[in-house]
Parts: C-alpha cells; structure tokens; sequence
C-alpha cells in the first residue's frame, strides 16, 4: 500500500498548473464565459505538453498513461476552469474507441485528438445535454447500448443556455446511417459504463480543483479586506467556514485519486469507488462555492468579480454525471444491499 | 501509486487476525472508564503485549515488532474489526510514548517504555488545568527547584482514567517571570508520590473515566524531567502533528463503527425511509473517506514528509464523523435510543446511546474542534491571528 503519487506524476501536474495559469487565467475564463471563446491556447498547449494524448495508445501517437497520470491533470483544469472538452476528448474518447474495438476509427482520431486538433462531444445515456456539441469535430453517442460516431453537420444542434456561460450546451437529434454505428452488444455496453466512469472521475477530479480556486479566492479577499480596523479574515466566523470547506476538499480528494487508481486496475469495486468520488466531491465543491460566496460577501454576488466564473462551473459540474443524491443511491444499492 | 497491499502487508494482517480471533473476548468487557472495565481490559492488554501485538510499530527492544505505519494501519482494522476493547493503555503507548522516542533520555526509555506497553504501568494525560482548558499556555500549576529535583504545586484536571492510572504526565510553569508558553517544563510523575491526592470524576456518561489531580509539594526528580527544563511547550507539542496526529484515532475505529451501523440498518431499518437510509450511506463513506485519507498522509510520511498543522483537519474529521455516525444510529433505533445498559430491550446493551456519549467529548478533548479550526485557518490557510 502507498496511496503517493510518482515525482513525475506531480512534475507532470506541476507543469500543467503553470501553463493554465498562465494561458487560462481569469480574463481567459471570462472571454469563454461572456463570448463562449473558449480556451483556444491553452488547448493547444495540452497538446503539445502531451496530455492531450496521454491516454492513447503509443502507437497512436499517444503516451499509453492512465488516469493516475490524468486525474491530477483533470484537477487543474477544474482550478483553471478550462472551457474545452478535456474530459470528453482527452479522458473518454480514446479509451472508448478502443475498448470498442473501433480500430480503424481510433487509427483516424488518435492523432488529431493528441494533435489538439479535435475536441469531442459526448452524448452518453442519462446526459441530456452535449457540451461543446457545436465546435465538435466528432460526436460519440449513446443509442440503446450501442456507441454510433457521427459530425456535428449531421445532427440538428439545439442551444440550451447554462448557469456557466462558458459550457455551451447543446440538445443533440440525430438519425442513425450508415457508417454512425460504431459498437454494439455486450462489447459496446462494457466500453460504455467505462467511458460513463471516466467520464464521472473527470468531472469529480474537475470539482475538486474548482473548490480549490473558490476556497483560494475566499482566503486572498479574506486577508485584504478590511472591516472594524481589521481583516475579516481575521475573524473566528469567516476562518471556521473556509476550514470548513478547505477540510471537506481535503477528505474528498483521496477518493477521486482512489477511484482514478481502481479505473486503471479495473479493480472489481471501481463503480461504488467512482461514485464515491462524484458523491464527495461535488458536495465538496457545493459547500466551497456557499463559503466562498459569503465570505466575500455582495461583491461575491457580482458578475464584475471573478468568483461567479469558477463558481457557476461548480454548479454544473456538480450536477453532470450524477449528484451526490443520485451517487449516494447507487453506493446504497451496492453496501445496503436492499 | 499502489493500493494493493503488499504479500508481506497481506501475511501480516492474516497474522493479526488470526490471533485476535483466538484471543478477543468474545463477551465485549466493561467500558474500560470504569474501575471493573479498566482492569479488565488492561489484562487482556498484557496478553495483547506477550502475543507481540500491543505496541506494532514501536523497536523490538520496547516489545514492538517494528512495523511500518501502513501495518499499524492494518492491525488497528483488525483490532476493530475483532470488537477489542478501546485501548487503556492509550494515552501512555500513543501520547506520551512519541514524546519519549523523540525526547526521552536513554535511560527513561529504557525505563519507561516497556512497562508501558505490557500494560504494568499506566499512564494518564494531566494537561488542562480548571483554568486553563483551551487556553492551555495561561496553566498556573508550578515546578520549584530542590535538590536533586523539583517540588510541584497546582492542580490538574479531566485527567482520563486518572483515577485507575499509576502516572501521569504534564506541564508545570518552571519560570514564572516567563510569559506563557515560555518558562513550562514536561514532567512525568508518580500518583504515588507523596503530596498527590486524586479525585475520579463521573462523566456525562456516568462512568469515572475523569479525575482530578492535587499536587502539593510533590517532589520530583530530575530523571522525571522529559526533554529540556523551560521547553516543555515545545516538547509537548513537537509530537502532535507526527504520528501522534494519526494514532490518537485510527480509522480502524471508525470502519468497524460504520460496519456495525450497516448491520443495524439491515436488522432494523425501515428500507422505505429514504432520507435514513441516505445518512446510513454517508456515514459508511466518511469512514472510508477517512481510512483513505489516512493512507494518503501515511505514505506521505514514509516520504519523509511532516504532516503539520494540516493533523488538525483529521481531528476535526474524525470527531464530527463520530457524532453523526452515532446520531443515525439513534435514529434507526427510534424510542429504543434512550434506553441505557441494563433496560431488558437496550440493543447491544445500550451500545449505541453510551457511543453518543463518548463521541460527543470528541469535538471537545486533544484540543476543541475551535481550536484545531483556528490553527488550520491559521497555519494552513495562512489567515491572520485573531485578535480580539
């Protein structure tokens, strides 16, 4: 047992956290949050730093990793809040085609996607919404238990607005034709729950990052800002609520790196360990936003401050791939056995 | 990152097992906060330490089997896992002994350690004082200087098991022009001593698990003097945020209560309470949210890294998991929750309701959930001293 992640596990981290800082900042965030822009630089650089690829194949041009390498990744782009597909294209679609066994599809995809070339679009069942449907290069759809590949030419997209302007969500219709089948039987729904999985650890790993930035946000305000001669920062009430959520953040993120560990083994408890992950930290991240958001008090409550950014990605995050509620359920069913 | 258990991680705990299986009471034994309960446990504490597993990781020469944190880890799950008794011996093997391998001279741990361990000596915190709770630093018990040693005045308080305990350990002011946590000394002392008078507190629970400690000019010798004279603050202190900041509490602990609670959700749970059944689940994943947590901090100790203030987190974690865990059983248990040890239809004697009792000290002893708040807000956080 040693639950640590490798010196180049973290270097890899350490190099992706500066990189965001420096090409998606708060102005970045914003553009993609008022204008849907996006984060145009800095998905490219994930390419070339080779997270883009991490999870293909090293035939296709990709670095053969695993999530252990990936979540700590997945957790800066939350901090960042990166607006581009990572979860979808960097840690479901590669994976996905090839547990398919959708070969030659991969051997097309696999260079563009750890290129930076391709974003995807994932529409997995229980998902109503595609994000990023419309700057897709490939959407991968779910249809009853079976994968189908299609473009974004070949669907009617219908905008559907979110609480976080920068997640551009879309209702996908679409008809099946020839060549959108990709995967059926039992095959395809094995590939399917997996890409579910990956999909859910990502946005878990997001959240925690995300936290994170909210928590971090509150402590900066909370030092510099002055109230009867002092910093509220300084002030029993405003410090025991940002524990609060720092130590919730704190106890949530082992279970994201642990579910991220029973994914690469294909470990026999790796559904009740992702949704413990997805439980812990969407509530996690929920309780940062309300501490953050009142420790700043009202000019938290403004769009001109960068809170709301980092705040309403939480929100939606939270909810995408499951609640708590709806995790905590499925835990339920596992350990209660009723 | 590997989270299998070694072979050797494996054979250890089949090992351990094994061995509490053959030896646990099978009949759980009186709280051990009670003059019956206390020796009964420390008995089965002896036998804990001629099997070789009271002290796991502490060097063989002191009755340990020098094994690693994450062993440690292991054997408390089994411990339990096992339904064993809550340590007695805990405040000796888990407070004072980290104090003694980092301070101690040769000669006390060659004393002192040993008869710990094998449960032939007990020890008992002595920090608060009645003034001087939270506000440890203010504590106004003093250490006069004697020949050969030195005379102790004061009085200390909710010293735990103190009543049944042969030692106890603590901080006396030793250099009364200092200010506060300068000018204290870490002294270890008799409650035979002449000048002692010790007076057993009942607690909420009803049990004698407190006392009170008069000192009247007890006289102390030097070799009783842990670490430096006037650095008693640090001494006390150095150890809180190492393995002491793991090992007041295992998570062991807490699995085998969350393990208890599904079982009781399953005998008498109504499936159709939705709401119940939810915070069944959430207290099976705090407890396991723990254990991973802990996993984390202890590989990251073996690292060579010191955990810190972050240790505080842990404190306040497991503490309120606690109260949580044994509210819901309450709550499962509906109007057979109040009925206390003795009542015909108390389930598991009243387990469940004396648990309540014990978790809601939690937040309050090793230091008030307030406290460990203001220190992670403090030293984690980075935000400023409030100064009132």
């Amino acid at each position: 047992m040693r639950f640590r992640f490798t010196e180049d596990q973290t270097l890899f981290r350490d190099a992706a956290r500066e990189m965001l800082a420096r090409h998606c900042g708060p102005e970045v965030v914003r553009a993609a949050y008022e204008q849907g822009a996006g984060a145009p630089d800095a998905w490219r650089h994930l390419a070339e730093q080779g997270i883009s690829g991490m999870l293909l194949p090293e035939a296709q041009g990709g670095l053969g990793l695993g999530m252990c390498e990936l979540i700590l990744i997945l957790e800066e782009t939350g901090f960042a809040a990166l607006s581009e597909p990572v979860v979808e294209t960097v840690a479901v679609a590669g994976p996905l085609l090839e547990e398919c066994g959708a070969t030659a599809l991969l051997a097309r995809w696999a260079p563009a996607i750890a290129g930076g070339r391709a974003r995807v679009g994932l529409g997995l069942d229980g998902q109503p919404y595609v994000e990023g449907a419309d700057r897709a290069d490939l959407l991968l759809m779910e249809r009853a238990g079976e994968l189908h590949a299609l473009t974004p030419e070949r669907a009617l997209l219908t905008a559907q607005a979110s609480v976080d302007g920068a997640r551009r969500l879309f209702t996908v219709q679409w008809a099946e034709g020839t060549g959108t089948r990709v995967a059926q039987g039992e095959m395809a729904a094995r590939a399917l729950a997996r890409a579910r999985l990956r999909a859910t650890l990502g946005t878990a790993a997001q959240l925690i990052g995300l936290g994170a930035r909210c928590v971090e946000l509150a402590v900066e305000y909370a030092k510099v800002r002055t109230q009867f001669g002092r910093p509220i920062g300084a002030f029993q009430a405003v410090q025991h609520k940002l524990v609060d959520a720092f130590a919730a953040l704190a106890m949530a993120r082992p279970a994201v790196y642990r579910a991220a560990w029973s994914l690469d083994r294909g470990d026999p408890e790796v559904d009740l360990h992702v949704s413990m992950a997805k439980a812990q930290a969407s509530d996690a991240a929920t309780l940062c936003t309300r501490s953050a958001l009142q420790c700043h008090g009202a000019i938290g409550y403004t769009t001109e401050y960068d809170l709301h950014l980092y705040m309403k990605r939480a929100w939606a995050l939270s909810r995408a791939f499951g609640d708590s509620d709806h995790h905590r359920a499925r835990i339920a069913r596992q350990i209660l056995g009723d | 990152m590997d989270l299998h258990f070694t072979a050797a991680e494996q054979a250890f705990r089949a090992e351990a097992r094994a061995w509490l299986e053959a030896h646990v009471p099978k009949e759980p034994l009186p709280s051990g906060d009670t003059r019956e309960g206390f020796a009964r446990v420390r008995a089965f504490e002896r036998e804990l330490f001629e099997g070789g597993w009271a002290v796991v990781s502490w060097p063989r020469e002191y009755g340990g089997r020098e094994a690693s944190l994450v062993e440690w880890l292991i054997f408390e799950e089994e411990y339990y896992r096992a339904g064993a008794p809550p340590r007695v011996s805990q405040n000796g093997i888990f407070l004072l002994a980290p104090t003694l391998f980092e301070f101690g001279t040769d000669e006390q741990k060659a004393r002192i350690l040993r008869p710990m361990a094998a449960a032939e000596v007990m020890w008992a915190q002595a920090w608060s004082e009645p003034n001087a709770g939270s506000d440890l630093a203010s504590l106004k018990s003093v250490a006069v200087r004697a020949e050969g040693g030195w005379k102790l005045t004061g009085q200390k308080t909710w010293c735990t098991r103190g009543a049944f305990c042969d030692w106890i350990y603590g901080l006396f002011r030793t250099d009364p022009e200092a200010r506060r946590h300068k000018g204290l000394t870490y002294f270890m002392i008799p409650l035979t001593a002449p000048g002692v008078t010790v007076r057993p507190v009942e607690r909420l629970d009803g049990d004698e698990g407190f006392a009170e400690v008069f000192l009247e000019d007890v006289f102390v010798p030097d070799q009783d003097v842990l670490g430096e004279v006037n650095q008693g603050w640090s001494v006390a202190m150095a150890t809180t945020s190492s393995e002491r900041g793991l090992s007041l509490r295992s998570p062991g602990r807490f699995l085998a209560t969350a393990e208890r609670l599904i079982a009781l959700w399953r005998e008498r749970g109504d499936p159709t309470d939705q709401r119940l059944r939810d915070r069944v689940v959430r207290a099976w994943m705090d407890a396991e949210a723990y254990r991973l947590h802990t996993f984390q901090t202890v590989a990251s100790l073996q690292a060579g890294r010191s955990i810190g203030p972050e240790s505080s987190i842990n404190k306040l974690f497991w503490s309120e998991m606690d109260v949580r865990t044994h509210e819901t059983a309450l709550s499962i248990l509906g109007a057979l929750a109040e009925l206390d040890t003795g009542a015909p239809d108390a389930v598991d004697g009243g387990a469940w309701l004396r648990g309540y009792e014990f978790s809601l000290a939690g937040p309050i002893y090793a230091g008030t959930n307030e406290i460990q708040r203001s220190i992670v807000a403090q030293h984690v956080l980075g935000l400023p001293r409030d100064r009132g």
